[in-house]
């Protein structure tokens, strides 16, 4: 009890003491919670990205198996998908037709692909929110495409998707098998790529050698390769925000460490006055362990807060460009809140704790002074 | 007459070895009566100051030993010696050494904060005694805008703030003038007369021909001249 006090006591003077330089230490607060707030806005973008990313592409195939003739990606015989479901664990494969389309009008890559499940009608398509934005369509309305004759196909669009898949689905355009057959001519009998579903996901790597060692012309692509592809483009952009960002870092770290670290000589003759007074230096110490906590956990506090609003309240607008990657189609998503705990310590102790650590020593070096220094000065 | 505070043979050298080396206090021995006033004199670097250190437990001496009630303190870590001149001195500085920014109740309450005492509890203790002092209605002032004689009033509540056996002043008078000087000197008297024992050190004819003054002892290079 009388320890806890005791705290009380000497945080209320702490307190005290950094009102009194508030010019110094409100300087001090506000540029520490701008680099929090930085990079906590970077950490909470790419987490909730990859977040994003995983949570849609949790529904996609488990294996995707195309053909690569002299190292190039190349349409795959219908024929393969009877030796592929012959291989030992292989549940049942299925033939995928699609292809990217450049827009030439809008400078504007899309992603056309058959999906037979959704039955769509010859002449109708469905297209990804970010298509519906970028050529303002409607539903209803209908959309040209230049045949790889030059003709053009006048498809007419019968839902638009919805937003939430727009990460991965902006730029899709959903057709039916004669219509994509009409723009790309691809030939009968072949498809873009099979996808291949598997009994025991523990076994897709030894059936994905199977299928190579049986049709030598393959290429087998795992969804946990997607994933992880996903993961480390997020991640390569997170870091090369952060390293843009390490200018800004640099100059904290300069400041900190002058403002924080350099003891004036008003300070210095305090600690001598309170050692004089009966303090002892564990006191001086607890009293700038306070102080040196209270502004970084400030800080950190209000920067976390800050980023937290800016990436899930404001459309992560100082970074969204960066991480979400430079297209004419944006996807536009409403991000999950990723809280990481991990993410958050590894912050705190990046932070809070050099911080508090690097006011503590100067502090102790004064704080060991003999407290008679007072009566001789 | 009870002897607080014994010390033999002491001797403090600063910058011992260094070609700045400085011999403050050479072999001195004396003894400091409990509820009296001791005042030592001396000119500016005769070691009056280093005494007073000594005595208040806030230095140690390079050789010689100093016991307080009896108990030898010479050798107490720095933790147990803290404690002691916590609880025993208070403390009156020469240029009173305020804490700026603060208020002047703050101030008087920063003595007894490491000892764990409640805030209230010492927050009101602090108010009664710059009420004692005739400068309550002063608490809540910053100590920069306070005049020479509330600062004082101030300095001396704070060395009071523990209750301590034994008040050191050192050239409490010198920034002061003449009736701030004599002022001070009448507080002095209440505080022996309320059972202190006051050790000061001043050159000031008003403190040492002061009549509560019961032993001024003279200092000169770091030797003790003469015992009244």
């Amino acid at each position: 009890m009388r320890w806890f006090e005791k705290q009380k006591n000497i945080v209320d003077f702490t307190l005290s003491a950094l009102w009194r330089r508030k010019g110094k230490n409100i300087t001090l607060v506000s540029v520490y919670t701008f680099v929090i707030f930085l990079v906590a806005s970077v950490v909470y973008l790419t987490s909730s990205i990859k977040y994003e990313a995983s949570r849609v592409l949790a529904e996609a195939p488990d294996m995707m198996v195309q053909r690569l003739v002299a190292g190039r990606h190349d349409y795959i015989p219908l024929a393969y998908m009877g030796a592929i479901r012959d291989i030992r664990g292989v549940q049942g494969v299925k033939s995928r037709l699609w292809g990217y389309y450049f827009d030439q009008t809008n400078s504007a890559n899309y992603t056309l692909m058959v999906n037979e499940e959704m039955n769509i009608e010859p002449g109708t398509i469905v297209i990804g929110s970010g298509v519906a934005r970028n050529l303002l369509a409607k539903e209803a309305g209908a959309i040209p495409f230049r045949a790889y004759d030059g003709s053009y196909a006048f498809l007419k669009i019968g839902r638009i998707l919805q937003e939430d898949l727009d990460l991965v689905a902006a730029d899709l355009i959903l057709l039916s098998r004669q219509d994509f057959r009409r723009i790309f001519l691809t030939p009968e009998g072949q498809a873009t790529d099979l996808v291949v579903e598997v009994r025991n996901a523990k076994e897709l790597a030894t059936i994905a050698r199977k299928i190579v060692t049986l049709l030598p012309d393959t290429r087998p692509i795992l969804r946990e390769e997607i994933l992880r592809t996903y993961d480390a483009v997020f991640e390569w952009r997170g870091g090369l925000t952060i390293l843009v960002l390490s200018g800004a870092f640099l100059a904290f770290i300069i400041m900190a460490w002058d403002k924080a670290t350099g003891l004036s000589a008003e300070e210095k003759r305090e600690i001598g006055v309170l050692k004089g007074l009966g303090w002892e230096t564990s006191d001086i110490l607890q009293m700038k362990f306070w102080e040196g906590g209270a502004v970084s956990l400030t800080s950190f506090l209000v920067g976390l807060l800050l980023a937290y609003l800016h990436i899930y309240f404001t459309p992560a607008v100082l970074f969204e460009p960066v991480l979400k990657g430079w297209s004419v189609l944006y996807p536009k998503f409403q991000l999950t809140p990723q809280l990481s705990a991990y993410h958050i310590s590894t912050l705190f102790f990046l932070t809070v704790v050099p911080y508090t650590v690097a006011t503590i020593v100067p502090s102790w070096r004064a704080a060991t002074v003999d407290p008679d220094l007072v009566m001789r000065t | 007459m009870d002897e607080l505070i014994q010390i033999r043979e002491v001797r403090k050298v600063y910058n011992m070895g260094r070609p700045n080396e400085l011999v403050a206090i050479d072999g001195v021995s004396l003894a400091v009566d409990a509820h009296r006033a001791t005042v030592l004199k001396g000119p500016s670097g005769s070691g009056k100051t280093t005494l007073l250190s000594l005595l208040g437990c806030m230095a140690r001496p390079t050789s010689g030993r100093i016991s307080l009630m009896d108990r030898e303190i010479t050798s107490l870590p720095e933790r147990f010696l803290t404690d002691i001149r916590r609880r025993s001195f208070g403390f009156i500085f020469q240029q009173f050494n305020l804490i700026k920014g603060i208020t002047a109740l703050e101030n008087v309450m920063v003595p007894a904060y490491p000892t764990g005492e409640k805030y209230s509890s010492l927050k009101k203790r602090a108010a009664e005694l710059l009420d004692l002092f005739d400068v309550g209605r002063k608490a809540s002032a910053k100590v920069e805008w306070l005049s020479g004689g509330e600062a004082q009033r101030v300095a001396i509540a704070r060395a009071l703030v523990n209750d301590p056996m034994v008040i050191i002043a050192d050239e409490p008078t010198a920034h002061l003038d003449t009736r701030l000087s004599q002022e001070l000197m009448e507080i002095m008297r209440t505080l022996k007369a309320k059972g202190k024992t006051l050790i000061m050190a001043s050159h000031d004819p008003i403190v040492h021909e002061s009549a509560i003054v019961d032993r001024v002892v003279e200092m000169r290079d770091g030797k003790l001249v003469s015992r009244d």
